[in-house]
């Protein structure tokens, strides 16, 4: 059989007869660029080893660096603009894909066209919404507070607590990991009565804490400085003794 | 299920997948979704650890190096996520809904039968009929890529015939709660 296959080769490579052709692509695929290997002609011919199933390779789908859809569910998202302004430096070819004449024209499908006004309308009206709540957004965050309290455990000890950090985006676990090497001590994610999350450091690092933030060290970035907040909470004269060790 | 699906406060806690239970899982998706076995090896390696992030009202997300891979409601079925759906789009059998509709889906909103059988939509031939409550990978008109992922509340035949009211009820679809979590 392998001499058989071997013949067939050969005659391919000299002549594709329409014959030869089929019995080699019914046979087992002839090796690509036909260098003549004289071992697998001696060699005996053995059972066709069925290959190991490979895996099916995903679809490489491409998403929208802004809203993270697919780059063809853009057009319903609420920040279209900025997609199509993001999509053009990032990749023009795509750009043209879907946001070509030809394209436009082709997606409207069976909608029809007022079905398709509507919907860019709808589109636009979204885009401006999303845009005003991205602004009340930043200027509620810009407006936000840091609290850094230092309170007073014991006569000398102190814990430092600081809160209001995530209306800036910032990854409480994560700063509170920097708190704690940055001042070898211990640091962790609470929540207060209110039932928000705070950071609370171990000791009185609140006037580091305070340069670390203005610093915009680590993770503690994009916090103006006006919006700290600097207080002490001193321990109640009544209370004392209860909280001991 | 993820339309006000708050990480921080809907999920209970992650643990990992007994072995038992991972190979009964491994099982069922294996029946449930068109995938080869070795193609789910690429997606969950048989060495690596599933973990089980249990959230509110009895919904699972299954998770792989953190990367949500599935979820499920109940013991309901196993649905892939619509990122992996995207990657393996034949693993469910496909829907497709008119580009009117789309919007609403992307609402969150349940999938009404006109939208499904109008001309620009899809249901499955008559003799590749799905039954009610078969995992559908929901794709729209014009488009190249799935935009959620449903259940099929009627027969697709029925649906066809009844043609008004919800036919396919949506799991997850893009830009939901689910979408916004790139890993747990
Ligand atoms: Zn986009």
């Amino acid at each position: 059989m392998a001499r058989k296959k071997q013949h067939n080769k050969d005659k391919e490579e000299a002549t594709p007869a329409s014959t030869s052709a089929a019995a080699a692509s019914a046979s087992a695929p002839t090796e690509e660029g036909g260098e003549a290997q004289p071992t697998a002609a001696v060699v005996a011919p053995e059972e066709p080893q069925p290959p190991p199933p490979e895996p099916h390779p995903p679809v490489e789908v491409a998403y929208c660096g802004v809203c993270t859809f697919p780059l063809e569910y853009c057009e319903f998202g609420s920040s279209l603009t900025r997609c199509k302004d993001w999509l053009k430096e990032a990749d023009s070819d795509l750009f043209d894909k879907y946001y070509s004449e030809e394209a436009l024209q082709a997606k409207i499908g069976t909608l029809s066209l007022e079905a398709q006004t509507k919907l860019e309308k709808d589109t636009a009206k979204k885009e401006a919404k999303a845009e005003a709540k991205a602004d009340a957004a930043h200027k509620k965050k810009m407006a936000s507070q840091i609290t850094i309290k230092r309170i007073e455990r014991t006569k000398r000890k102190f814990v430092t607590s600081i809160h209001g950090l995530e209306a800036f985006s910032i990854d409480l676990k994560k700063a509170a990991k920097q708190f704690a090497s940055r001042f070898a001590t211990g640091a962790s994610v609470t929540k207060n009565p209110q039932g928000q999350d705070e950071i609370v450091v171990q000791g009185d690092v609140s006037d580091e804490i305070v340069e670390m933030i203005e610093g915009g060290v680590g993770v503690l970035k994009g916090i103006p400085a006006d919006n700290i907040e600097l207080v002490e909470e001193k321990k109640k004269a009544g209370g004392a003794g209860a909280g001991g060790s | 299920m993820f339309k006000k699906f708050v990480p921080s406060t809907d999920i209970a806690g992650q643990t990992p997948v007994k072995t038992s239970v991972q190979r009964s899982i491994r099982a069922s998706v294996l029946s449930q979704w068109k995938i080869e076995p070795e193609t789910l090896e690429v997606i969950w390696p048989k060495k690596e650890t599933l973990i089980h992030v249990k959230c509110r009202e009895h919904i699972s997300i299954y998770t792989v190096h953190g990367e949500p891979i599935a979820f499920q409601h109940f013991d309901g079925p196993v649905y892939p996520t619509l990122r992996i759906l995207h990657k393996y789009p034949y693993i469910l059998p496909k829907v497709q809904i008119d580009r009117g509709a789309i919007r609403f889906l992307l609402a969150g909103a349940p999938m009404m039968c006109p939208g499904l059988t109008s001309r620009g939509g899809y249901l499955p031939p008559p003799d590749a009929a799905l039954p009610a409550g078969a995992p559908v990978a929901i794709h729209a008109e014009g488009k190249e890529h799935a935009v959620g992922i449903g259940i099929t509340k009627l027969g697709t035949e029925e649906i066809r015939k009844v043609n008004k009211g919800v036919g396919v009820e949506t799991a997850t679809y893009l830009g939901d709660d689910l979408w916004a979590v790139k890993a747990l």
